[in-house]
C-alpha cells in the first residue's frame, strides 16, 4: 500500500496524471470505498487491502470525460471489466494510467459475520504485506480468529488468474485463489425440474428490494439511460407489473449484459440482500462456452464478442431453444 | 389517438367457412381507436378496395386494418389502394387471419377466438404507426452469375442478349459444369459436349459477358440494385493474354500421379493441367498443392518448355472489386458422398461405380477412352446391375429424403446404351419406382425396356458383395415376386443422390438468401415465384434450387434472367423506409449493432448532442438508411434500447404482444 501511494505522489507530482481513483477508509475497518484523490495529501485516506473488493473500471467512464489523466488502481479482475469497457468504447484508453495492483483474494464481511464473529471492531490480517493466512478480528467480545480463505468472496475461490490483462504498470504480488468449479453452482440449477428452478428463483429474488446496487455497480450495465429509468420503453412499468416483479427486472439485465459480462461478481458483492445475482450471469457464460465455445469476456479489448459475431460452426437456433 | 378502419375479408369461404367474420368485425369495432368496421366477401377485389377507400374518405381514416391472407399476398394491393384515397400506406396493416387462423383451424369458435386476438394485435400495432416515406436507390446495370455450369451460362447468355454487361464466376479452371462431365443426354442422347461446347463458346466471344475462371465470390455487402463484390481470383500461376493453349507444358510436367477431378479421380492429371479438351478458358493452371516447384522449389520444367514464356510462379491472388444490380446464383450439385452406404461396397470395390463415374468410363475422353470395362481388370462386363435411389428418397439420416429427379432417367440411357453398343452384355435395373415425367421421358424409358430387354426388378438391394472370383453378389429382393434375388453381376452402378454443391451455404451466408434443411436455396414462393430468392436481387438458376434435368435447367435459367433483366431495365428503386434508426440520446456508442449488422449499414459519428442541456460530443450509431434492409437485428442487440425500427418499433411490437395477451 504504501509502495502505491508513494507512486501515486509521484504520478501527481511529475503531472503525468491529474488525479488518482482507489480506495480510501471507510467508516468501519472493513468498508473502504472507492475514490479520488486530487492532491498528495489527500493520499493519506489512500487504503488498499483485502476488503478493497470494489471494481474501479466502471468509474473510468466518468474520468475519461475529465481533463487529465486518472490513474487507476485495477486487480486483475478488473481488467477484464476495462477491457471489455475499452471494446465498447465506454472508455478512453488514453485517459487512464492503469497500475496493476496485486490481489491474493478479496474478503467478505457477510463470511465472517456468518461465522459466528459478531461485534467486529477491528481487523488485522487483511492489509497485503506479508502471506496472512489468518485473519484476527478484534471484537466487543474479544479476539476471534478465522483463515483468510475461509473469508474469501466467493468469486475468488473461481479466481480468473493473477495476470493483468491491461497495465501501464503493477505493483504488488498477485496469486491465483481459484479452489472451485466455477459452474458447480449453475449446474446444480440446471438439474432443478423447471417448478424446482422456480421456486428457487422466487425464493432469492423476493429478497430483492430494488435497490439497483447490483445495476449501479455493474460495469456492463454503462449505458446512458437505462431502460428501467427511461419513459421510452415500457420495460420500467413491465417490471412492475407481474406479482413477481422484480425476476423481470434481474432476467432482462442478464439478457442485457449477456456476452458482455466478465463475470467480476460485483453484482453478488453488493447485493444487500445476499442474492446469488451472479449466477444469471454465469449460466449465460456457460451456454455461450457451450454453444460457441469458450470465451471470457474482456480477454481483450479487440474481438468481437461470440454474440455479436457470426461463424459457420455456431449452433443452429433450434438447438438453443431445445436447451433452454 | 388514431381512427382506424377494420376490414375484415371472407376470402369466399377461405376465411369465412371456419371464422365467424361478423363476429370479429362486432368484437372489432369495440377496440379503442377503431372508428370502422366491416366484413366483404372480397376485400382484395375492386370493389373491396373502393370500399376502404370510401371508408378512409368519409370517415377521415388516419388509419387501416385489413383482416385476410398473409402480407407476402396482399399488403401492397391494401396499401396501393389506402395510398389513392390519400393515407400513407405505411398506415395499413395486415391481420393474416387466413394463413395463420382459418387454414390451420377447424374449430369455428377457436379460429374466431385467434382472429379476434390477431385483429386487435394489428389495431394496437396501427395505434403507434407513423407515415413513412421511402427513398429511392440506383441500379448498377450489371449481373453477377455465380457458378458457370449450363445454369448460368444460359442465365449470362440471356441476360447479355438483352445489352447488359454479365459476369459469371466460376471456382474451377474451366466453365462448363456437371455437363461438361456427361457422355450423352436423354431423351435425345445426343452428344453432351457437342451441345455445350457452342454454348461455352458464344458466353466466352459475348462481348457483354466476362469470365472469372477459377475464382470465387469472397464478400458481398449492399442490396438489391447495388451489391458490392469482391471476387477472389485465384492465382493460376499462367499468364492468360500469353499463355497459347498448345498443351506441351501438361506433357512434359512431371508430376502426373494427381487424381483427376474431372474423371471423378479414375484417371490422373499433370500438376499443370486444364482440366478438359475443351476447356474454356483453354488456359492451364498449376495445381500448387502438388506442384513440385511449389513442393519443393526444384523443377520449373513447365516453365522452360513455354514457348510462350507464360508460366508465372510468382503470380499472387487478385481481389477484384465490381458492383453488380443483381446476383443469380447458378452453384449447381455434386453427388453425395457414399461413406454411410457400406453395404454396396462402393469403397472396398473398384467395379462398384457411381453413374458419374460411368458416364466418364462411357466417354472417349474419360479414363478407358470410352470402353465399357472393368476398372480392377480391364476386362468388359457381361453382367451389369444398376442400383437405383441410392440415398435419394430416404427415411434415415444417412441420405436425401427428396426424389433426385434425373437418375431414373440417365440409368435408362446408360442401360440403352450398353445394350446398344454391347448386346452381348445383360443390364439389371433394381428400381423403387421408375419416374418418368417429361416430354418423350416414359417413351424413352420403355424403348429401354422393350427394345433393348433391360430388365427392370421392382425392388432394393440389400447388399452388394465381393466374391473371390472377382464378381460381385448382388443380393436384392422382387417384390412383384415375392422373392430373395441373388444376382452374380461384373459391375454395379449405383444411382447416387445428387446434393447442392457444398459451398452454397456459404455463398448463400454472404448473400443473406435463405436455404432449407437440405442446402437447397430457397424461393420466395414454391409456385408463383420459383426462380427468386426471398432476398431481392438474388435469383435461382438450376440445381441450387432443386433437383433438376438440363431442359429444366436451361428453362428456369431463363427465367432467372428475365427477372434479373426486369431489375436492371430499371433506373431507380423504391426503397424499404422500414429501417433502423438510433435515438442518439441514448445511443452508448459501443459498436454492438455495428458489429451484427449484415448490411454494414451502421457507423459511428462523433457528434455533438444536446441531452437535456448537457452539451457534449458523443461517438453515436448513424444508420444509412440506403443500406439497411430492416431486418432489426441491432434492435434486439443493442443494450441501451437506442436503436429503433421505424414500423416495427420496439413500442409497437410490444403493444402487439400485450394486445395477444390480453
Amino acid at each position: 500500500m504504501q509502495e502505491l501511494i508513494k507512486r501515486a505522489k509521484e504520478l501527481l507530482a511529475d503531472g503525468t496524471v491529474a488525479r488518482v481513483l482507489g480506495w480510501k477508509a471507510g467508516d468501519l475497518a472493513f468498508n473502504p470505498e472507492p475514490a479520488y484523490f486530487e492532491t498528495p495529501e489527500s493520499l493519506e485516506d489512500f487504503v488498499y487491502d483485502g476488503f478493497c473488493g470494489a471494481n474501479l473500471s466502471k468509474y473510468m467512464i466518468e474520468a475519461s470525460r475529465l481533463e487529465g489523466k486518472t490513474m487507476v488502481c485495477l486487480k486483475p479482475c478488473d481488467t477484464y471489466s476495462f477491457n471489455q469497457l475499452l471494446k465498447e468504447h465506454r472508455v478512453d484508453r488514453e485517459k487512464a494510467y492503469i497500475v496493476g495492483v496485486g490481489c491474493k483474494g478479496k474478503l467478505d464481511i457477510e463470511k465472517i459475520r456468518k461465522m459466528g464473529i459478531k461485534g467486529i471492531r477491528g481487523i488485522s490480517g487483511a492489509e497485503l504485506a506479508g502471506d496472512a493466512e489468518t485473519l484476527t478480528v478484534d471484537t466487543v467480545y474479544g479476539e476471534k480468529t478465522c483463515a483468510y480463505k475461509d473469508a474469501m468472496l466467493e468469486r475468488c475461490h473461481v479466481c480468473k488468474g493473477k495476470e493483468h490483462k491491461i497495465y501501464d504498470e503493477l505493483i504488488g504480488e498477485s496469486k491465483d485463489t481459484k479452489d472451485a468449479d466455477r459452474f458447480a453452482e449453475v449446474e446444480r440449477i440446471e438439474a432443478m425440474s423447471p417448478e424446482e428452478k422456480f421456486a428457487f428463483w422466487q425464493s432469492e429474488l423476493s429478497k430483492c428490494i430494488r435497490c439497483n446496487a447490483c445495476r449501479n455497480v455493474c460495469p456492463a450495465c454503462s449505458c446512458r439511460k437505462c431502460v428501467f429509468d427511461s419513459n421510452k420503453f415500457d420495460s420500467a412499468q413491465k417490471a412492475n407489473v407481474d406479482s413477481f416483479e422484480e425476476k423481470m427486472f434481474h432476467v432482462i439485465r442478464a439478457f442485457h449484459v449477456a456476452g458482455r459480462c466478465t463475470d467480476c461478481g460485483e453484482c453478488s458483492r453488493v447485493c444487500p440482500q445476499g442474492i446469488p445475482l451472479h449466477l444469471f450471469n454465469r449460466k449465460f457464460i456457460k451456454d455461450i462456452d457451450e454453444f460457441y465455445g469458450e470465451y471470457q469476456a474482456g480477454e481483450d479489448a479487440e474481438s468481437k464478442g461470440p454474440l455479436t459475431s457470426f461463424t459457420f460452426d455456431d449452433v443452429e437456433p433450434g438447438i438453443v431453444a431445445e436447451r433452454g | 389517438m388514431q381512427r382506424i378502419g377494420v376490414f375484415v375479408c371472407h376470402c369466399g369461404s377461405n376465411i369465412a367457412a371456419t371464422v365467424d367474420v361478423k363476429k370479429v368485425v362486432e368484437i372489432i369495432a369495440k377496440e379503442p381507436g377503431v372508428v370502422h368496421a366491416e366484413d366483404y366477401q372480397y376485400m382484395c377485389s375492386e370493389a373491396g378496395q373502393s370500399r376502404i377507400q370510401e371508408a378512409i374518405r368519409e370517415k377521415n381514416l388516419t388509419g387501416v386494418v385489413v383482416c385476410s391472407c398473409s402480407p407476402r399476398m396482399h399488403e401492397a394491393t391494401f396499401r396501393k389502394a389506402a395510398e389513392k384515397a390519400g393515407l400513407n400506406p405505411y398506415m395499413v396493416e395486415i391481420a393474416n387471419i387466413r394463413e395463420h387462423c382459418s387454414w390451420i383451424h377447424k374449430d369455428m369458435q377457436e379460429a374466431t377466438e385467434k382472429a379476434v386476438i390477431l385483429a386487435r394485435a394489428a389495431v394496437a400495432k396501427v395505434n403507434l404507426n407513423a407515415p413513412l416515406q421511402p427513398g429511392e436507390s440506383r441500379v448498377t446495370k450489371r449481373a453477377l452469375i455465380i457458378g458457370g455450369g449450363i445454369a448460368g451460362i444460359q442465365t449470362a447468355l440471356d441476360i447479355a442478349d438483352a445489352g447488359y454487361e454479365v459476369d459469371i464466376v466460376e471456382k474451377t479452371p474451366s466453365i462448363g459444369g456437371r455437363m461438361s462431365q456427361l457422355d450423352k443426354t436423354f431423351p435425345t442422347l445426343d452428344c453432351s459436349a457437342c451441345i455445350l461446347t457452342p454454348k461455352m463458346v458464344e458466353a466466352a466471344a459475348h462481348e457483354k459477358i466476362n469470365i472469372y475462371t477459377y475464382s470465387e465470390v469472397e464478400k458481398v455487402s449492399g442490396f438489391v440494385g447495388d451489391f458490392n463484390v469482391d471476387i477472389r481470383k485465384k492465382a493460376r500461376s499462367v499468364n492468360m493474354d500469353k499463355c497459347t493453349g498448345c498443351g506441351v507444358c501438361q506433357e512434359k510436367c512431371p508430376s502426373k500421379k494427381i487424381p483427376n477431378e474431372f474423371n471423378r479421380g479414375l484417371n490422373n492429371r499433370s500438376a499443370i493441367y486444364t482440366p478438359f479438351a475443351q476447356a474454356i478458358p483453354n488456359v492451364p493452371v498449376i495445381d500448387r498443392e502438388h506442384c513440385l516447384k511449389f513442393k519443393t522449389g526444384k523443377c520449373g520444367v513447365c516453365s522452360k518448355v513455354c514457348q510462350a514464356g507464360a508460366i508465372d510462379y510468382d503470380q499472387q491472388d487478385e481481389i477484384v472489386t465490381q458492383k453488380y444490380g443483381a446476383i443469380v446464383v447458378a452453384t449447381g450439385f455434386d453427388t453425395i458422398k457414399l461413406d454411410k452406404y457400406d453395404e454396396y461396397a462402393y469403397s472396398q470395390n473398384k467395379d462398384v461405380i457411381t453413374s458419374l463415374e460411368l458416364e466418364r468410363i462411357m466417354n472417349a475422353a474419360g479414363p478407358t477412352k470410352g470402353h465399357l470395362e472393368r476398372l480392377s481388370d480391364g476386362k468388359a462386363p457381361k453382367e451389369i446391375v444398376f442400383i437405383q435411389c441410392v440415398g435419394s428418397r430416404c427415411s434415415d439420416d444417412r441420405g436425401k429424403p427428396y426424389c433426385s429427379k434425373i437418375c431414373c432417367m440417365y440409368t435408362a440411357k446408360h442401360a440403352m446404351l450398353i445394350r446398344d453398343k454391347y448386346p452381348d452384355t445383360n443390364v439389371t435395373v433394381f428400381y423403387i419406382d421408375v419416374r418418368t415425367p417429361g416430354k418423350n421421358f416414359d417413351e424413352f424409358y420403355r424403348r429401354a425396356v422393350e427394345q433393348y430387354n433391360v430388365n427392370y426388378i421392382k425392388g432394393q438391394v440389400g447388399k452388394v458383395i465381393p466374391q473371390p472370383d472377382g464378381t460381385l453378389l448382388v443380393q436384392g429382393s422382387d417384390l412383384l415376386d415375392n422373392k430373395q434375388i441373388f444376382k452374380k453381376a461384373d459391375m454395379v452402378v449405383l444411382a447416387t443422390a445428387i446434393e447442392p454443391n457444398p459451398d452454397v451455404r456459404k455463398i448463400a451466408t454472404m448473400l443473406t438468401a435463405s436455404i432449407d434443411t437440405n442446402n437447397f436455396l430457397t424461393e420466395a414462393h414454391a409456385k408463383l415465384r420459383p426462380v427468386e430468392s426471398p432476398t431481392a436481387g438474388i435469383f435461382l438458376s438450376g440445381v441450387c434450387q432443386g433437383p433438376k434435368d438440363i431442359p429444366e435447367t436451361v428453362a428456369q435459367a431463363g427465367a432467372a434472367a428475365v427477372k434479373a433483366i426486369g431489375l436492371l431495365a430499371k433506373d431507380k428503386l423504391t426503397t424499404n423506409p422500414c429501417t433502423a434508426k438510433s435515438d442518439e440520446l441514448l445511443c452508448n456508442g459501443c459498436s454492438t449493432c455495428a458489429n451484427v449488422c449484415p448490411y454494414g449499414a451502421i457507423s459511428y459519428e462523433e457528434k455533438q448532442v444536446n441531452d437535456h442541456g448537457i452539451r457534449e460530443t458523443r461517438r453515436v450509431a448513424v444508420v444509412n438508411t440506403a443500406l439497411c434492409q430492416g431486418c432489426g437485428a441491432c434492435t434486439v442487440a443493442c443494450p441501451s434500447g437506442a436503436m429503433d425500427l421505424q414500423g416495427f418499433s420496439n413500442r409497437q411490437i410490444i403493444a402487439e404482444v400485450d394486445a395477444i395477451c390480453r
